[in-house]
């Protein structure tokens, strides 16, 4: 916990401080990992997005049709991708593809004394290492919950459409009206904010793995556990302030 | 001793416990400009520890290591980077990065801490690729290339920003004889030339008695014997002649016969059978 919160307080320094005295992060390497974290990861957003819209309407329409209300599909669908399935599981798509990748990353760096090597040659391994992947992550994982929330409203628009009794203009107008704004920036909020906790877990677990190529998979399979279990929490904390609260 | 040059890294009193164990036990010596030290010594007796206290990687339990004047072992991570830019280091493995090609290894300390332009970090890293025999092997990465070679990129890039210090972890373990005699050259044009200082932890005594300016053998974590060359192949310490021309037998004691391992056996049975009945004891 304490190398957790050091490694918070030396990213936050290394963003916002560092600059102001001359030391800036170079930009290059951030690009190249949203292209590993985000870009790559898109595929596997997608299928998880489509399938996850697509069960969303087929539970909602087994459920609402009894009840004569199959016009709220669409609204279901929605608001359960932009507020909750959206976020949650295209964070968890990132910590099994991503986070698992980068704390393998930097543990066998660790291990293989690349780490010491950098800290040897004065350059800090925070800098160079964790805030590239800091940035691209807390980045790409709100632009993949975007696309994926995209991607799973047209799910439900396949199911309403081919088995339903939707039109496209209908399931559009429909569910456009049954979002607000704040549905996809609470949404949003809640990918930021699991990003953090994603690649901070991750690094962390990463930069202190010690014992070889058996601590590197220890630390790989702790930052995995311990970025869902928080991630979770997390979802369930923001989603009662944001929707309980007031 | 040589004590020509400005001392350029000052130990005194040097002390590390893992425990109750004494790695490094009150060790002190001095290192000046221009000279070329070799530490040796057996298998675990501390010579990686007393390097990375060198580098500052570690902290000591006691004493202090100043480095070109200034105390490193208080110094916090921000303060050592200023007196890392001075030195480079050769680790044992070469420890490369391996998402990057050999070139931009060697080019990784310039274009983090120079101003240079990158036709000249380009110019710089092809120089100093060409001084440990690599001409043409900038593009490739390091898990393509071979352990030896990995090594001497890791020189080149300790070498990129001309440091006055350089430290080497085993150097020539597992280059070619040949190779070994290029790499050996190069430490001893750099010392002569440039007034760069070097420290080599070594196991290969025919490198170390090429290279070397003076000796320091490890033992028990204390300074078994320190001279020059000459000094130490004279040394008439039993540790020493044994150390320096390879022999099996003598006071280090690294194998143990059949017979010696009854005769410790009947000599300190107690902590082994003590645990064996408590552990029975638990688990009957």
């Amino acid at each position: 916990m304490k190398n957790y919160l050091r490694l918070n307080l030396s990213l936050l320094y290394w963003i916002f401080v560092a600059p102001f005295t001359g030391q800036f992060f170079k930009i290059a390497p951030v690009f190249r990992q949203m292209v590993f974290i985000g870009v790559r990861a898109a595929p596997m957003v997608a299928l998880t997005a489509f399938s996850v819209g697509v069960t969303l309407a087929m539970q909602a329409a087994h459920s609402l049709e009894s009840l004569g209300a199959e016009m709220y599909i669409p609204d279901l669908v929605m608001l359960t991708l932009l507020r909750e399935m959206g976020p949650v599981l295209i964070a968890v798509i990132v910590i099994g593809r991503s986070g698992s990748a980068v704390a393998a990353e930097l543990g066998t760096m660790k291990v293989s004394e690349e780490i010491e090597a950098l800290q040897v040659m004065a350059i800090n391994p925070v800098q160079f290492l964790v805030v590239p992947r800091f940035l691209a992550m807390l980045v790409m994982l709100p632009a993949l919950t975007i696309f994926g929330n995209y991607i799973g409203i047209l799910g439900g628009w396949a199911v309403c459409r081919f088995t339903l009794d939707f039109n496209t203009a209908g399931y559009i107008m429909r569910a456009v009206e049954s979002a607000d704004t704040w549905d996809l920036y609470s949404g949003m909020i809640k990918s930021a904010v699991f990003a953090w906790l994603v690649i901070t877990i991750s690094c962390n677990a990463g930069l202190n793995v010690e014992g070889g190529a058996e601590g590197v998979g220890q630390a790989t399979t702790s930052s995995v556990v311990q970025a869902l279990l928080a991630m979770l929490v997390m979802n369930a904390v923001l989603t009662g302030v944001f929707f309980f609260a007031s | 001793m040589n004590n020509k040059g400005e001392a350029i890294i000052e130990v005194n009193n040097l002390v590390r416990r893992f425990g109750d164990r004494a790695v490094l036990d009150e060790l002190s010596f001095n290192v000046h400009r221009g000279e070329t030290l070799v530490i040796m010594g057996g298998s675990g007796c501390g010579k990686s520890t007393l390097l990375r206290h060198l580098i500052g990687s570690m902290k000591p339990t006691s004493g202090s290591v100043s480095l070109f004047g200034e105390e490193i072992t208080e110094m916090k991570e921000r303060e050592i980077e200023r007196v890392r830019l001075r030195f480079g280091m050769l680790f044992q493995s070469g420890a490369l990065l391996a998402s990057l090609t050999v070139g931009e290894n060697v080019a990784l300390p310039l274009l983090q801490h120079t101003n240079k332009s990158v036709d000249e970090i380009e110019e710089i890293v092809r120089e100093k690729l060409q001084m440990v025999g690599l001409t043409g092997f900038e593009n490739l990465k390091p898990d393509e290339i071979s352990g030896g070679m990995k090594k001497r990129v890791g020189l080149a890039r300790a070498l990129a920003l001309d440091p006055e210090l350089l430290f080497s972890d085993e150097p020539t373990s597992g280059l070619d004889p040949i190779m070994t005699a290029v790499v050996d050259q190069l430490t001893q044009k750099l010392t002569q030339g440039s007034h760069m200082t070097a420290v080599v932890v070594s196991h290969d005594m025919t490198s170390a008695f090429r290279i070397a300016t003076r000796m320091i053998m490890l033992g028990h974590g204390s300074i078994v014997a320190e001279g020059t060359p000459e000094e130490i192949r004279n040394s008439p310490n039993a540790e020493v002649q044994q150390f320096i021309n390879g022999r099996a037998d003598g006071p280090i004691p690294l194998n143990l016969s059949q017979e010696d391992h009854k005769d410790h056996q009947l000599v300190r049975p107690r902590p082994f059978r003590g645990a064996r009945l408590r552990f029975h004891h638990k688990n009957p």
